[in-house]
């Protein structure tokens, strides 16, 4: 059994459908990201999973268990807000103990507990600190010891690493994988920034406009994009028009690339650009902008299909100038079917 | 019931103690007293329930009431006047002194706000007596040579009403000063604009709604002044107030007094109302 | 910024005289040794001060004063704290209207509130009552205090108090424990606030004051009607030197400018 399941979630204000149909399976210990644009119902989801939305239709179930009935207080889940929310009237261990002190767990077992939630996120010595004089990285810890300490059933985390700074941000999403995977806590993240979703996540479930567009591991998603739209969120791609015969292979420029489930008439592929080589045989672009980004090199070309983006590794070889005639080539692994809407 | 249908509910259990109390404890009275003003009365008879506009036609007719309610605004209209005349440039001031200087200042604009109204009013009476100290340093200065009559006249009045509330304007005023860029005026002076022309151009028209929104308070509180009006202005200058008052605690013509009072809510709730329209209306690209 | 000119300060100094000027001089009557009206050129004398005790009705009405304060303050505070939380949090049918009635003892003439409460007071029996001047205080000192409590609680995160029901509290323990301290300092100054407006209030009290409850500035009111002496500058100066007590008190508290101008930095 799924230790959460999402069946057939629904959510509108008003007229605005926030989230449509959601179906999600979460096993237990697993990290899964809900990634997409802003107003794409993320936020929404965690909400109804933490019980401060209303739920319009499907079920909730946690461990087999409805969550309908359940109030927020007693769902005993831990949460970890964009803005961190801590208490700014209680020291930190006043914060990390308040839900301890909820449940009515004992003070020796409380101080405990709270001094073992400060060593886990790299807090010793901060307990009597107030949370106004700690810097956004510290509060961000105290946030997530003040959650996992009531050994929660799920954590869920919305957005918590956008307000930090980019240098910090990539430090803190090592260290919430380290301690999502030692404690073992199964984990919501929402968040709109593609780089934490495949840095932390076992899965993501990819959102549109309160849809699920694809659901997958990271580098799945990333490689096999199931819609133009997940090809396009996720990093930068080429789209090719391509012709499909219905026997499995569609022709891009006269070439003839086999692609499963790729239906008769025009259909779109995706390809991303440092899957795109410069070898002969390929078919003729010219290059129209070179742009030097340190580790490669990033080409812009001209082609019959369009214009391609290319990644060159800065390895040393020669890189194609502006204006010279190149031709352009991809494996056929690398071709990623395009559908419209959603993923089946 | 789930956590979001209690949230839908809670503001209604959360304000109904006060909501009820605000319905029984001003609306129905205030109901009571407009009905009151279509009451009978009489010497003898006392109140008498019956519906009647004898009031409102004494009121429409008799010239004295509206003597009156024409000394009120004249007095509302003068005192508002001083209080932007002084206000605005003292408000200006406050903002520019250093935050040390300033929190003194603000004690001494905000402090007599919280003295009580009689303890002001019974200082004025004081220094504009005929033997008080104003005359008395204008007598030694030389300016006049017989007292002026403060005690008992329209002047008098207003220069009380004034200095009680005048903190309101300059508050008002202030608020809006706060919200000025103070680099704006660098600009405009690095564009080589004079203090003058900085003032009309550029920090006037930001200020002007908070001028007009104190401007609106003060003219409210001075039309519906009491206790000055009636320790300086005697028993003798009526405004509305003190003429209401006198109808129902002397000569206990209730009805007639509530319609008076009735006549004075509803002129200045029409006066604030349309005022505030056009303020809004005038200034939403400013207040926005 | 530039400094202020001279004319500036010449101009700041006259306006701060106007201010303090009759103040000051109910001070300094107060202090005459004569029995009429003067300046003390004899030098300062407590004697209209001791005289203060031979008339208790004034003792009394200041003891009046201070409970009808107390009690109607705490009373305001306590409906405004639950009101304000509504205003401040959620978006409902009726909210406008709900604010605009809440604040409207500040536009409604106190003349005619007095009026009103009289009739009402006078049809359910509570004409001259303690009661009846409990209630009415409340009406018109209530918008004091919603109006700081108000802009504490807008300034709170709605997810601190979600933190806490996620942490296990319910509504009540995460009020107490969480919202109530952060709004704690626009309470205390809102019910402050509250019982200086209710002390001072004079207009609509003097409508529904009787000869057995009497609240001290209308006591001061009708005395100054029938006779402007030195005691009542005496009883005067006393209530002026406690409200700056007071307004000291108020301004270490939460900050003059932040209470009176409401956005003020700070």
């Amino acid at each position: 059994m799924s230790h959460l399941v999402l069946e057939g979630l629904c959510k509108s204000y008003g007229a605005a459908v926030a989230v449509e149909a959601l179906d999600l399976k979460v096993e237990r210990g697993e990290f899964v990201s809900l990634l997409g644009p802003s107003g794409c119902g993320k936020t929404t989801t965690l909400q109804m999973i933490a019980g401060f939305v209303g739920v319009d239709r499907g079920r909730i179930l946690l461990d087999g268990g409805d969550l309908a009935s359940v109030p927020p207080a007693k769902r005993g889940l831990g949460i970890v807000f964009q803005s961190y929310a801590l208490f700014p009237h209680m020291t930190v261990a006043e914060n990390i103990a308040f839900g301890l002190e909820m449940r009515g767990i004992g003070k020796a077992e409380r101080e405990q507990r709270t001094l073992d939630a400060m060593a886990l996120v790299g807090l010793k010595g901060f307990a009597e600190r107030y949370p106004r004089r700690m810097s956004g990285g510290q509060q961000q810890r105290v946030a997530l010891a003040r959650a996992l300490v009531i050994k929660p059933a799920l954590l869920l985390l919305d957005e918590p690493l956008s307000n930090l700074d980019a240098k910090l941000r990539e430090e803190m999403q090592g260290e919430l994988r380290q301690i999502q995977r030692s404690v073992g806590t199964t984990t919501i993240l929402v968040t709109h920034d593609q780089h934490e979703a495949m840095a932390l996540s076992d899965r993501i479930v990819v959102m549109n406009h309160g849809r699920v567009e694809q659901i997958g591991a990271p580098d799945t998603v990333y490689g096999q994009p199931a819609t133009a739209f997940v090809a396009n969120f996720l990093g930068k791609t080429n789209t090719l028009a391509a012709m499909g015969d219905g026997a499995g292979q569609v022709d891009v420029l006269g070439f003839r690339v086999p692609l499963a489930g790729a239906p008769a008439g025009p259909v779109s592929i995706a390809v991303r650009p440092e899957r795109l080589t410069l070898a002969e045989g390929g078919f003729p672009a010219r290059i129209k902008s070179r742009v030097f980004q340190g580790s490669h090199w990033l080409l812009g070309a001209e082609s019959e299909a369009g214009t391609l983006l290319l990644m060159r590794p800065n390895d040393g070889m020669p890189v194609p100038a502006e204006g010279e005639a190149v031709k352009i080539a991809f494996a056929p692994a690398d071709a990623a079917l395009l559908t419209e809407g959603k993923a089946p | 019931m789930s956590f979001a249908a209690s949230e839908r509910s809670a503001p209604y259990w959360l304000a109904g103690p006060a909501l009820l109390v605000f319905l029984g404890l001003v609306i129905i009275p205030l109901g009571m007293t407009v009905l009151l003003s279509f009451y009978d009365w009489g010497q003898y008879k006392g109140i008498v329930p019956e519906f009647t506009l004898k009031n409102w036609i004494e009121i429409a007719t008799d010239s004295y009431f509206f003597e009156v309610f024409l000394r009120t605004f004249r007095i509302s209209i003068l005192v508002t006047l001083a209080c932007v005349l002084i206000g605005v440039p003292e408000a200006y001031i406050l903002n520019r002194m250093s935050p040390g200087w300033r929190s003194v200042c603000l004690l001494v604009v905000i402090g007599p706000l919280l003295v009580s109204v009689v303890a002001r009013t019974l200082g004025w009476a004081l220094l504009l007596g005929s033997n008080g100290l104003v005359n008395q340093g204008l007598m030694a200065l030389g300016l006049i040579t017989t007292p002026l009559e403060f005690m008992f006249t329209e002047t008098g009045v207003v220069i009380a009403l004034t200095h009680v509330l005048i903190p309101f304007m300059i508050l008002s005023v202030w608020a809006s000063l706060q919200r000025l860029d103070p680099q704006v005026e660098n600009a405009a002076a690095s564009l080589g604009a004079g203090f003058f022309t900085i003032w009309r151009r550029v920090i006037l028209p930001q200020v002007v709604p908070g001028i007009l929104s104190g401007a609106i308070i003060v003219f409210a509180l001075a039309a519906s002044a009491f206790a000055s009006p009636a320790i300086i202005g005697g028993r003798r200058l009526k405004v509305a107030a003190t003429l209401a008052y006198d109808e129902f605690l002397n000569t206990l013509n209730w009805p007639l007094g509530a319609a008076v009072a009735v006549l004075l809510l509803v002129a200045l709730v029409l006066i604030i109302v349309g005022s505030n329209r056009l303020v809004e209306r005038r200034y939403a690209q400013v207040f926005e | 910024m530039k400094r202020n000119g001279a004319l500036a300060l010449v101009f700041h100094l006259a306006f701060v005289v106007f201010m303090l000027a009759p103040l000051a001089i109910v001070c300094i009557v107060a202090f005459t040794p004569e029995g009429y009206l003067s300046l003390p050129t004899r030098g300062p004398s407590l004697r209209w001060f001791k005289a203060i005790f031979g008339y208790p009705e004034f003792l009394r009405a200041f003891y009046d004063s201070l409970w009808l304060a107390a009690l109607s303050s705490t009373i305001a505070i306590g409906l405004a704290v639950p009101a304000a939380l509504a205003i401040a949090r959620y978006r409902f049918p009726g909210r406008e209207a709900m604010t605009a009635l809440f604040m409207s003892p500040l536009m409604v003439p106190h003349v005619v509130l007095g009026i009103a409460f009289l009739r009402f007071f006078t049809q359910i029996g509570l004409s001259g009552t303690f009661t009846g001047l409990v209630l009415s205080h409340v009406i018109v000192i209530l918008p004091f205090a919603l109006r700081l409590v108000l802009a504490a609680s807008y300034g709170i995160d709605r997810r601190i108090e979600h933190a806490a029901i996620s942490l296990g509290a319910d509504t009540m323990t995460a009020f107490r424990r969480v919202t109530l301290p952060l709004i704690l300092p626009g309470v205390v100054s809102g019910w402050l606030l509250a019982a200086i407006n209710s002390f001072d209030e004079v207009t609509m009290t003097v409508f529904i004051a009787s000869p057995a409850t009497v609240t001290l500035p209308v006591r001061m009111f009708l005395y100054i009607q029938d006779n402007i002496d030195p005691l009542i500058a005496a009883v005067s100066a006393c209530l002026i030197a406690l409200t700056a007590g007071l307004l000291l008190a108020l301004d270490r508290l939460y900050g003059l400018d932040r209470l009176f101008v409401g956005s003020g930095k700070g």
